[in-house]
């Protein structure tokens, strides 16, 4: 769907916000449109992308992995390599150049694992903005890293203490902070979500991704990849890397955080495990008790940790046109300590998500056979989280 | 004609404006609901707005979100909360509004919520993450059987409050300050401001109402002054109750009702 009208993907999306937002949203809707096409805006944001953010990544044949496995060769779209680690570079930039367009000049942010908080607050700097980060209180724990990371880059970050100390925390907390400030603050939404046209926006920004796969892959292969694999928690690199695909033949699957199983109810699977519901100013699936109260999610990936779901994805799971799977904390060690060990790659906990699945389809599929996953981020931020856990199942 | 309207009606007949408490439901527990209730009716109150609790009450302060966390944790069910008004209403015929946020409707279905709150006795709804852009089915649902109260802001278009008023009724809810519920900066030139553009567009064809930050009995004056037809009161409740021996809850809501109340008397 192009440019969703009235900001809806079939019946999800959509702007269920407080009145305070709407001259905000409708402002930053102008200027997004106006922008998104605008010749002098698209090439800045392009030199940013290739000069500081180290674009376009690399498509890097996972040829140990792959032949351990035994089938279909798999290739990992490197977007740890960016600046900073992960994908969310991408989507920064991107926003915070439109926020300097705009005139603003207070950026807030929410952010899971730290990756969104660190891009955010690294986007600003190189722009000269000064910007503002929630995390859940839970997530500053374990990413400790993220957040000095955040403070060195002269970010603020605000711990966030109420409900279950995660990312939904934390977007609720700067959606509060941008309702008093909505006057000279532009919210920096890190992932597919919230209210339109957010969801879009940060679609649009990633799919920097999808396309670079395209033309890569037509290098390799001269068609698109048979299967395209991303990780799904708000799902921002998974929709930068679906969207350019969809139009194609490929097979396209998003991997949830099944944490301790489906029915541990210890878990961050929104579409494998949901209901349609309103968070977050938007209509799509999410993890919600029979009273439609928002319950609390799990995920060994703080990123992963968040009971909704961009639009886009509901829409994509109710079309059929993606499928939704789920891989369990074990299986996504497991993934991680692959992929480290055969590829010399450590990968994020979210990004192993991918990973996990790719290795079930690949071991069903040809040699012949193609599959891309999008490798979110790096994991050098997981490597604590990931001893602790060995630890404690006594794997080491 | 539903209970809001008509005590609108009849406190422009005595020369009043109206003031509007609004508690959670279920905080601390539902027996200080009840005296909260009572304290309220005794104390004057005009129209009781009774919070139903969210898990991401995103509109509201901490004094309303820890209470929302409080009446979660202390059980509060739908089903239950129904039961509550049923007996709210054998005591009084005040009218009554419930605020909550709108994947509560939604996930129950708008017109079965609807329905089974009109039959509990509730009179209307305020939802404070409803736009009026996404709320064709809600309101189709609510259509003659209660009323739906929208939110608009000091930064409300003139074009917005237009279409804002016509789908209201019952008043509209005109926040105050930029920021969430409880917040106290002060009475602002912008919301006196704003107070006079709203009258002025909607020109007494519906009520207008202020609410967020509005806690002592100068804050109700000054807003009457500037215009407003009612003024609603909440996390100043909510610290109230919260400071409040069970014993004495009756007693004190009332005698903080009244000092409110009388700011209310033209």
């Amino acid at each position: 769907m192009k440019y969703p009208k009235n900001g809806r993907f079939g019946e999800f999306g959509g702007k269920y916000i407080p009145e305070t937002l709407v001259p905000a949203i409708e402002e930053l809707e102008e200027n997004y449109l106006k922008f998104k096409n605008d010749k002098k805006f698209k090439a800045e944001l392009d030199y940013y992308l290739k000069v500081y953010a180290g674009r376009p990544t690399p498509l890097y044949y996972a040829k140990n992995l792959s032949e351990k496995i035994g089938g279909a060769k798999i290739y990992l779209k490197r977007e740890d390599l960016l600046h900073g680690g992960a994908h969310k570079i991408n989507n920064t930039l991107g926003q915070a150049l439109l926020a300097k367009k705009m005139n603003k000049k207070r950026i807030i942010a929410e952010t899971g694992a730290g990756q969104h908080g660190v891009a955010t607050a690294m986007a600003c700097a190189a722009l000269g903005m000064k910007s503002e980060v929630y995390m859940g209180y839970r997530d500053t724990i374990r990413q400790k890293q993220n957040v000095l990371r955040m403070n060195m880059l002269g970010c603020k970050v605000h711990p966030v203490k109420s409900g279950s100390k995660t990312l939904k925390d934390a977007i609720n907390e700067a959606i509060r902070d941008w309702i008093t400030n909505v006057e000279n603050t532009y919210y920096l939404l890190g992932s597919a979500v919230g209210p339109h046209p957010y969801p879009v926006m940060v679609r649009d920004f990633q799919s920097v991704i999808g396309n670079e796969i395209k033309s890569q892959m037509k290098k390799i292969n001269n068609k698109t990849p048979d299967t395209v694999i991303a990780c799904v928690g708000g799902g921002s690199n998974a929709i930068g890397t679906f969207y350019p695909l969809v139009d194609s033949n490929s097979e396209i699957i998003g991997v949830e955080a099944a944490g301790h199983g489906l029915k541990s109810k210890m878990h961050s699977a929104t579409l494998s495990a949901g209901s349609k519901g309103v968070l977050h100013g938007m209509m799509t699936y999410l993890l919600q008790d029979k009273e439609g109260q928002v319950t609390e999610t799990h995920s060994i990936s703080a990123g992963l940790d968040y009971p909704g779901v961009g639009p886009e994805h509901s829409y994509y799971k109710d079309t059929k046109r993606v499928k939704y799977h789920s891989a369990t904390d074990a299986e996504v060690i497991d993934a991680f300590l692959l992929l480290t060990r055969t590829e010399g790659i450590i990968p994020a906990l979210e990004s192993s998500h991918a990973i996990a699945e790719a290795v079930k389809v690949a071991r069903k599929s040809k040699k012949s056979e193609n599959i891309v996953v999008t490798l979110s981020g790096r994991g050098d931020k997981d490597i604590e989280e990931v001893q602790n856990y060995l630890n404690k199942h006594d794997k080491n | 004609m539903t209970r809001i309207k008509e005590k609108f009606a009849e406190l422009k007949a005595k020369k009043e404006k109206a003031l509007i408490a609004y508690i959670m439901a279920g905080f601390p527990n539902e027996k200080a609901t009840i005296s909260t209730v009572r304290g309220l009716v005794k104390g004057g109150a005009d129209i009781i707005e009774l919070g139903f609790p969210f898990s991401d009450p995103l509109a509201d302060g901490p004094v309303i979100q820890n209470a929302s966390t409080i009446s979660l944790e202390k059980g509060t069910k739908i089903a239950k909360f129904f039961s509550l008004v049923k007996k709210i209403r054998k005591e009084t015929d005040i009218p009554l509004i419930l605020m909550t946020y709108t994947n509560i409707l939604y996930h129950k279905g708008y017109a079965k919520f609807i329905s089974e709150a009109k039959k509990a006795g509730i009179d209307g709804f305020i939802l404070p993450d409803m736009s009026i852009e996404e709320s064709k089915e809600y309101l189709q649902a609510a259509k003659n059987k209660a009323d739906t109260i929208f939110l608009i802001s000091p930064n409300t278009s003139n074009t917005r409050i237009q279409k804002i008023s016509k789908a209201s009724s019952g008043f509209l809810y005109l926040v105050a300050v930029f920021g969430t519920t409880g917040v106290k900066t002060g009475i602002k030139k912008y919301t006196l401001d704003a107070i006079k553009q709203v009258k002025k567009q909607t020109k007494g064809k519906i009520p207008v109402g202020i609410g967020f930050g509005v806690s002592t009995p100068e804050d109700v004056k000054k807003y009457i002054k500037a215009g407003a037809d009612a003024v609603i009161v909440g996390s100043a409740y909510l610290k109230l109750i919260e400071k409040t021996p069970q014993t004495n809850l009756e007693s004190k809501i009332a005698s903080f009702t009244k000092s409110l109340k009388k700011q209310t008397i033209l």
